[in-house]
């Protein structure tokens, strides 16, 4: 059943697909739409049946300064990039290095290590949690935005390691080995020669990391506790029972959520997709 | 002899490094990942499985009960409940792969604005589930939420889908498969452009047509995506623990229970701070993912075999 490329159907089929498709996407982006119309309408709406037409009146101002001057959502939001900025900064670094050693050099532990950062990368999160948690309190880093960056990093770099690892193991060896014949020192290598070509696999770890650590939301729960250090994923649900009843509130906090990673997602297209696809489907 | 001499006599003598180079270098990459990992993730799995042993609140002392906590755990109805969930999250959650690849091969065409098109119909996975997980527990309102008024448009009374103790799970995994769908929607179409053409020409000349040429000539193409939905998709429904969070924290009475969550119940929530039960329910999630890591790790194995 492999789609027969449309323009060699009847006008009929053309017609009818194209006009099908924005109804699939309308129905599929239902949800979406559905908080968006929410967030900027009056409670009274919502107070008298009115959840699913057209807004009595456009309070898209009012909603999200509500939101701002009502909760501590500027605040959880300013943590989520406090967490997920330097966790990719740190896991893409780590794994670069990382990655380039397995990749590059023979020895005998190589395979086996690197299984081991790819099965890390899979395991459940509640294996890890009483230790990590016991682990941060000792060390003060419970509740604070530093140990959920150093969490993050460290598990995320599993996964980047995988990726990187594979992706210059594509790389041709020829380069490296003439390079080293030429007298080029090891670092050397992987500053001038390895690094750039491997810029455009960072950038898919980049935007994949930002969207997994910004929407975590297992380990900002088990890790923070007050307002001072929770991302806004926590911050939603917290805000959930604060608001409890004020749907267009919840859902303006909940778009606010999600805007960083559509951004990124965005403007990042071509490196997303080939980041998610583990490099596995070029 | 001579060359070596010759050599000796031209350069200075090497340092230990200098011989060692490409023995030492790749483990100095390696330590900063390493200790990154072995701290975070590989020491703690081993913690969890010697902490499942005792009884432990999390500050005072912990006493040493030996398989107690998994003798409990055989006796445990709600433990029980969690794994049945566990499975029907794992069963339904498959689902996403085969919708996936319809909504794939449903946009595999070039009209024009496909692009955006596609995009678009990733959306839901980038958000976050916390969010998705909203949006449905308002949807699901019996009150206010679209289910109710689907329902009373047909002139029934709508039911509390998260209320009930029979739908709740399955009311979830419906709104886990909304950004599920979209993640293996996009493994495929990126895999579908990676199809052959000609292969697909050939097929439809020997007169391979509709589900045959699906079946013999497109999915053997795709096998790559299709394995990487697969992992992804288990993962994701062992991982199920967000949407559980926010839609019913497991509730009504545990019903909607599923491994993830009632361990974080046991071991962190207003029920009581029993660490070593929690983690004596980790270890055995631990070891269900574990067969898929295995299976995992073992395919990854033949293809590094195959390759260099």
């Amino acid at each position: 059943m492999f789609p027969r490329p449309i323009e060699k159907s009847t006008q009929a089929v053309q017609i009818s697909y194209k006009i099908f498709l924005p109804i699939a996407l309308f129905i599929w982006l239902l949800p979406l739409l559905a908080i968006v119309m929410t967030s900027i309408r009056p409670a009274a709406d919502i107070n008298s049946g009115n959840v699913f037409g057209w807004p009595s009146d456009f309070q898209v101002i009012a909603n999200y300064t509500a939101v701002f001057t009502q909760s501590a959502a500027l605040t959880y939001l300013k943590n989520s990039f406090f967490i997920t900025v330097p966790t990719m900064i740190v896991s893409v670094s780590l794994a670069c290095l990382a990655g380039y050693a397995l990749a590059i050099y023979k020895f005998k532990a190589a395979l086996p290590l690197f299984f081991i950062f790819v099965a890390g990368n899979f395991v459940p999160y509640q294996i890890l949690m009483v230790p990590v948690r016991d682990l941060s309190v000792r060390t003060g880093l419970y509740d604070t935005v530093t140990g959920l960056v150093l969490f993050h990093s460290a598990f995320q770099t599993g996964f980047c390691t995988l990726f990187m690892r594979n992706f210059i193991k594509a790389l041709p060896f020829d380069l490296i080995e003439s390079a080293r014949i030429e007298g080029v020192g090891e670092f050397k290598i992987f500053w001038y020669l390895v690094l750039p070509l491997v810029r455009p696999a960072i950038a898919a770890l980049a935007v994949l990391i930002f969207t997994f650590v910004w929407n975590d939301f297992f380990w900002a729960t088990v890790l923070t506790q007050g307002e001072a250090s929770k991302p806004i994923t926590a911050g939603v649900r917290a805000l959930n029972g604060q608001f409890v009843n004020n749907w267009h509130l919840v859902s303006a906090a909940s778009l606010l959520a999600a805007i960083p990673p559509v951004a990124m997602f965005f403007l990042m297209q071509k490196h997303f997709i080939a980041g998610l696809t583990l490099g596995a489907v070029k | 002899m001579a060359v070596a001499d010759a050599s000796l006599s031209t350069r200075p003598e090497k340092s230990w490094y200098q011989k060692n180079k490409l023995a030492v270098t790749p483990w100095i990459f390696l330590a900063p990942a390493i200790l990154f990992f072995v701290v975070y993730v590989i020491a703690p799995i081993f913690q969890s499985i010697w902490i499942s042993f005792f009884e432990w609140d999390g500050l005072g002392d912990a006493e040493w009960v030996g398989m107690r906590n998994y003798v409990e755990l055989m006796d445990d109805d709600r433990f029980y409940t969690s794994l049945k969930n566990n499975v029907l999250w794992l069963v339904l959650f498959m689902l996403a792969v085969p919708a996936g690849l319809a909504v794939a091969l449903f946009l595999n065409q070039t009209v024009m604005g496909m692009r955006v098109y596609k995009s678009l119909f990733f959306f839901p996975f980038v958000i976050s589930q916390v969010v998705v997980g909203l949006i449905f527990t308002w949807f699901y309102n019996p009150n206010f939420g679209i289910v109710g008024e689907i329902w009373s448009f047909f002139g029934a009374s709508p039911p509390a889908i998260l209320a009930d103790e029979d739908l709740v799970t399955y009311g979830i995994i419906f709104a886990g498969l909304w950004p599920q769908i979209a993640y293996c929607m996009i493994l495929y179409l990126t895999g579908l452009n990676n199809v052959a053409a000609d292969q697909i020409e050939a097929g439809r000349l020997d007169g391979a047509k509709g589900w045959s040429m699906l079946w013999y000539v497109v999915l053997p193409q795709l096998k790559p995506a299709t394995f990487i939905a697969i992992v992804v998709t288990v993962i994701g429904a062992l991982r199920s623990f967000d949407m559980i969070a926010i839609m019913t924290q497991g509730g009504p009475y545990g019903s909607s229970n599923v491994l993830a969550y009632y361990m974080y119940e046991t071991a962190l929530s207003e029920y009581g701070y029993r660490m070593g039960y929690g983690s004596a329910i980790a270890t055995v999630l631990f070891l269900i993912m574990l067969v898929y890591i295995s299976f995992f790790l073992w395919r990854m194995y033949q293809d590094e075999r195959g390759g260099r």
